[in-house]
């Protein structure tokens, strides 16, 4: 029965913080987004405009829940909670950590560690795309049906060359489990560089990491792929007859599947939680550099404000960041909390090249973006494939 | 109610491989819509891949495995042939009725 | 455990399956076969058959259906007609089946000896390395073979769905 009650745990701390992060995810977009485009974005509700995803979540929650007359409604119903569900059930086979030891309990950072949860990430991305493929077409709207039908053609498209990325590194790492693959990249060559798929002999996988973020960038429909959605051809693509909470599952689709394809990028090719250089050199401090660094600014700006309302919030953020850095000095929390930071900072890394990503490309024309599937991605991903096959074949000898 | 056994018994398995089967060949039979008829084809493979897959439990070998294998790579080989044939029926006939494309000229 | 496990994913399996028969729009069918194919994966997995069951997902419900899902919503062609044979069909077929269903179960229930029934981890030769050293060994030559089908297959489709082009 304990096994139970710790999965119920794990489960509650994992669903809370997912969720918590995909509001505020939201929250970094228009923050990002708009300062890429020389504005300040939100900053009404709240300090900063911190408490926006709240507003939003409250907006979205009590707004009335409209049931189009002429769509279908078992499928148009269905399609959202498809969606926000095979989003969401992703995340229970990714590790974030190593094994931690809490008052005598030993367990894994990770809800369960399926020996083939790569393969089963894959199958679930497959599925995904029912959930907007079924709400273009329940929705009886021209559009939607646009947008439906340019989705389930542009994720078979991408998965390919996505799968064929994931098993070059996998040919590397001989095993198909997140922790072994994480596990087959700790060490370092010439004791600093870290042997992180994308350095690893004999073969770097830096063509596989392209092409996989490229490809994840399409199976998540997001800029420059995310035609499905077109606003300025298709309203609003396969969502458009969506609103309140049927909309909001979307929404939040599409930044679970975010997380998931960033997480899975960082366990597959940058060495999930392991540090980027080996202890001996400091690598254990470094998070906590960060947060005296980030908590000495917030203090003095917080010191001379540029804005009235900073001479309070400044120095408490400052305070906060300050306290975190000490916290990752203690030895018990370090051993936690290290792993966590690595793994946060990584994924945070790729989630921020979306949101860049975002803010500065145009969106691709349809017909170029199948022919850039399959005439660049699909042959560079069979010759990276084979190359690397080939490679680790002689090695291996 | 009895109670329910520790272990599923091996027939049960079967059993359910053998009404999914019989099931897509009801469809296959009963339904006039091209398509529909396709996924019935598709639900007898799946109900062979679960018998297979069983047997392999059966024998404790792999080689069961391997044959479902098979016969989802071949599925897959059938269904894009297929749908581009059912594609150009609809191209020329404009209809998706099975009924209605007895003949090979128009 | 494993007795009600099989119970919930048996039921699913069979409703999607009599639903995909009974149901007149073709992506409502579309929709239930997805569903017999999820069932079945987990009930491969039950069986020890974890690579199938992943392989189930990415290739039948991942791709196959999507393909599926996607002809159909372009043909967008409608539910389909109900025709005068199928009275018939519906008042002879049902009872021949459940009487034929029936017979099967009856033998396959007799004829199997009551062998160690299956729990879920006693057979652990599923994974990936096993199917993989029997695929590239023991069935090395039917796997060409299936890559040459395949290849076929593509060259078939381009054909056909050219000619409707020009």
């Amino acid at each position: 029965m304990n096994f139970f009650i710790l999965s119920i745990i794990k489960a509650a701390i994992v669903a809370f913080v997912l969720l918590t992060t995909l509001a505020y995810l939201q929250w970094i977009e228009r923050k990002v987004i708009a300062h890429i485009q020389l504005r300040v974005g939100p900053r009404r509700v709240g300090p900063h405009g911190l408490l926006q995803p709240l507003a939003d979540v409250i907006k979205l929650l009590t707004k009335e829940d409209m049931l189009p007359s002429h769509v279908n409604k078992v499928f148009y119903l269905l399609a959202s909670f498809l969606a926000g569900m095979f989003a969401l059930i992703s995340i229970s086979v990714i590790p974030f950590g190593t094994e931690i030891n809490i008052g005598g309990i030993r367990t894994s950072m990770q809800l369960t560690d399926l020996n083939f949860g790569v393969l089963f990430i894959l199958g679930l991305s497959g599925i995904g795309v029912y959930g907007v493929a079924l709400a273009g077409w329940a929705s009886n709207n021209k559009y939607s049906l646009l947008g439906g039908l340019r989705s389930s053609a542009q994720m078979i498209s991408y998965e390919l060359p996505l799968a064929m990325a994931i098993a070059a590194p996998l040919l590397m790492l001989n095993t198909l489990s997140f922790r072994e693959v994480v596990n087959g990249q700790s060490g370092y060559y010439f004791g600093f560089l870290p042997r992180w798929t994308i350095f690893q002999g004999p073969f770097p996988q830096v063509v596989s990491f392209l092409l996989f973020v490229v490809a994840a960038f399409a199976e998540t429909n997001r800029v420059p792929f995310d035609l499905p959605e077109a606003e300025n051809e298709l309203v609003a693509g396969f969502h458009t007859e969506y609103s309140s909470m049927k909309f909001a599952a979307f929404f939040m689709a599409e930044y679970a599947n975010m997380v998931t394809v960033s997480c899975v990028a960082t366990l597959l090719f940058l060495g999930g939680w392991l540090p980027p250089f080996p202890p001996e050199y400091g690598s254990n401090y470094v998070p906590s550099l960060i947060f005296v660094i980030g908590g000495g600014l917030a203090l003095y700006h917080g010191i001379n404000p540029a804005r009235p309302f900073d001479r309070i919030t400044l120095p408490v953020a400052g305070i906060v960041f300050l306290g975190v850095a000490a916290m990752l000095l203690v030895p018990v929390v370090a051993a936690i909390l290290l792993p966590l930071f690595w793994f946060a900072a990584k994924v945070g890394v790729i989630l921020f090249l979306y949101i860049w990503v975002r803010g500065t490309l145009p969106r691709f024309r349809y017909d170029q973006l199948m022919s850039f599937a399959w005439t660049v991605m699909f042959p560079v991903a069979v010759v990276n494939l084979f190359v690397t096959g080939l490679l680790v074949a002689i090695v291996s000898k | 109610m009895p109670p329910l056994p520790q272990s599923v018994p091996i027939s049960w398995y079967l059993t359910l491989s053998a009404i999914l089967f019989g099931l897509g060949v009801a469809g296959f039979l009963y339904r006039r819509n091209i398509i529909t008829v396709f996924m019935s084809i598709e639900l007898m493979l799946n109900a062979v891949n679960l018998s297979f897959v069983t047997f392999s439990y059966k024998l404790k070998q792999v080689d069961g495995h391997i044959f479902s294998f098979f016969v989802m790579v071949v599925a897959a080989a059938e269904a894009a042939v297929g749908l581009a044939i059912i594609l150009t029926v609809f191209k020329n006939r404009q209809t998706l009725e099975i009924d209605e494309v007895s003949s090979l000229r128009n | 455990m494993d007795a009600i496990l099989f119970l919930i994913f048996a039921a699913i399996a069979l409703g999607c399956a009599v639903n995909l028969v009974l149901q007149t729009h073709p992506i409502a069918s579309a929709l239930s076969l997805i569903g017999v194919m999820g069932a079945l994966a987990a009930l491969y997995l039950l069986l020890g058959g974890e690579f199938i069951a992943a392989a189930q997902l990415i290739v039948y419900a991942g791709a196959i259906m999507v393909l599926f899902v996607f002809v159909i919503m372009l043909l967008n062609a409608g539910a389909e007609q109900e025709s005068r044979k199928r009275l018939a069909a519906k008042v002879l077929g049902i009872p021949l089946l459940v009487v034929l269903l029936g017979l099967v179960g009856y033998v396959l229930q007799n004829a199997l000896l009551p062998s160690e029934g299956v729990k879920f981890g006693a057979f652990r030769h599923g994974t990936a390395q096993d199917v993989g050293r029997s695929l590239f060994t023991i069935y090395l030559l039917p796997f060409e073979v299936t890559s040459v089908l395949i290849l076929v297959a593509i060259l078939g489709a381009v054909i056909l769905a050219r000619k409707e082009i020009d």
